[in-house]
């Protein structure tokens, strides 16, 4: 029979995490795109969190969560080695590009049709890491900028500029896309 | 301001992340620059239609399952035949009182429902035309005192503004037969009613979402008091404002 202190432990930790297992799942969805290692990832997640959860202090358990989760698909993204580069910190050529020579490219004044969710899906998918991540933290789990920065290790104004280019990228990939099904 | 800083910060403008002087900055760039101004209008445009889709996963059922299942749960022993008989041998007493011990647990369970529904009939009234608040301030600094001499306990009145969630005032209200404090927030057009009572039960319970008749309740207890919140806000919403109010009283009674 298990200490009563770790029962105790496993149900706050149950009270604090688990409401936040759609969100957990969402980001792994979009950083793996698999369901089966996304699910995987989560799991390994919760368990990771709940073996340090004595060493988490408040007051935003969310931040705290995706960082594990982060830490648990960069893992994956190891395994599977070649086809995707893992999520760096450390800004790769595409983040030191000018944000506007893209949209520049674009037209200005497009105004986007409403898509539905997978094809909205599709396209967020296929941005490049670590705009992708930034980029579902903020629009699809509500994150604020320091919460994305205590995520990912990352500086605010980081933050900031990846986010930036996340949305330029994805607004050019969308009117393409529009374009050609036009 | 280049177009180039421009062309970053005004997602920070759209974010609502940027503080009033930055702010400014940004919109006098753009009201000056036809092409920054399209650039932000397309990319609100595009917040609009990504915020209208639902993006979101949902987690397997299994999965959860999967997860709770790898928690330490509390495990029912399996009694042993011996053990069976030694209770039957201790007689009717022992199987009285602890048959009282299960009524007690029921009862409690009961009455955690009744004041829930209590609370959130108090949320209900509160809402209608007028009741809603009887000090109207935005200061705690007035709410804090108003509510002196007229409950048997002085509920922490914290200004959340700043962390999104505004202070409007205080009200009494009655729950379980007692006077209880209500510190009203708001965020947006959603109203946040925080009841706050004494209680015997000085240690620390953390905080657990339950919902009844549509709306979100909050309750935790901590430093001698028992707190609800209730609100039509989502349950991230409302734990967010749980855990901002948590922290925020933290730094005060520590700081």
């Amino acid at each position: 029979m298990p200490a009563n202190d770790d029962l105790q432990k496993a149900q706050r930790f149950r009270e604090a995490a688990l409401p936040y297992l759609d969100d957990v799942y969402t980001l792994a969805r979009y950083l793996l795109r698999d369901a089966s290692d996304a699910e995987d990832a989560v799991q390994e997640c919760y368990l990771r969190a709940l073996k340090h959860f004595d060493s988490y202090r408040g007051p935003a358990i969310k931040p705290w969560l995706f960082a594990i989760l982060r830490n648990v698909c960069n893992a994956e993204y190891a395994r599977r080695a070649h086809r995707h580069s893992a999520i760096e910190d450390t800004p790769g050529a595409a983040e030191q590009t000018p944000i506007w020579q893209e949209t520049e490219a674009s037209p200005e004044t497009e105004v986007l049709r409403s898509r539905d969710a997978g094809a909205i899906r599709k396209l967020i998918d296929a941005l490049a890491e670590p705009f992708k991540e930034t980029f579902v933290l903020r629009e699809i789990n509500n994150l604020s900028y320091r919460e994305i920065a205590e995520a990912v290790g990352a500086p605010v104004g980081t933050v900031m500029s990846r986010l930036a280019r996340a949305r330029a990228m994805l607004r050019a990939a969308w009117t393409a896309d529009e374009e050609q099904a036009r | 301001m280049t177009c180039d800083e421009a062309r970053i910060l005004l997602h920070a403008l759209l974010d609502n992340e940027l503080d009033a002087g930055h702010a400014r900055e940004v919109e006098a760039h753009i009201a000056s620059c036809p092409a920054c101004a399209a650039e932000l209008s397309a990319q609100r445009d595009m917040q609009r239609v990504l915020a209208d889709a639902d993006l979101r996963y949902t987690a397997p059922a299994s999965l959860r399952a999967r997860i709770e299942a790898s928690l330490p749960q509390p495990q029912r022993q399996q009694p042993s035949r011996r053990s069976v008989l030694r209770g039957f041998a201790m007689g009717s007493a022992v199987s009285a009182l602890a048959a009282s011990g299960v009524v007690a647990l029921v009862l409690r369970q009961d009455d955690q429902q009744r004041i829930l529904s209590e609370v959130v009939s108090a949320h209900l009234r509160s809402l209608q035309a007028g009741h809603l608040i009887d000090v109207v301030s935005t200061d705690q600094h007035t709410v804090k005192p108003w509510f002196n001499g007229k409950l048997d306990v002085a509920p922490p009145v914290i200004d959340l503004t700043a962390q999104g969630f505004t202070l409007v005032g205080g009200r009494l209200d009655y729950i379980d037969a007692r006077a209880i404090g209500a510190v009203v927030y708001k965020r947006r057009q959603h109203v946040v009613n925080l009841f706050v009572s004494q209680t015997s039960n000085a240690e620390y319970r953390a905080p657990r979402t339950e919902t009844m008749q549509g709306f979100n309740c909050r309750r935790w207890g901590n430093r001698g008091l028992n707190f609800w919140a209730v609100s039509d806000l989502g349950a991230d919403e409302l734990a967010e404002f749980v855990d901002k109010f948590e922290a925020a009283i933290k730094t005060n009674v520590e700081g």
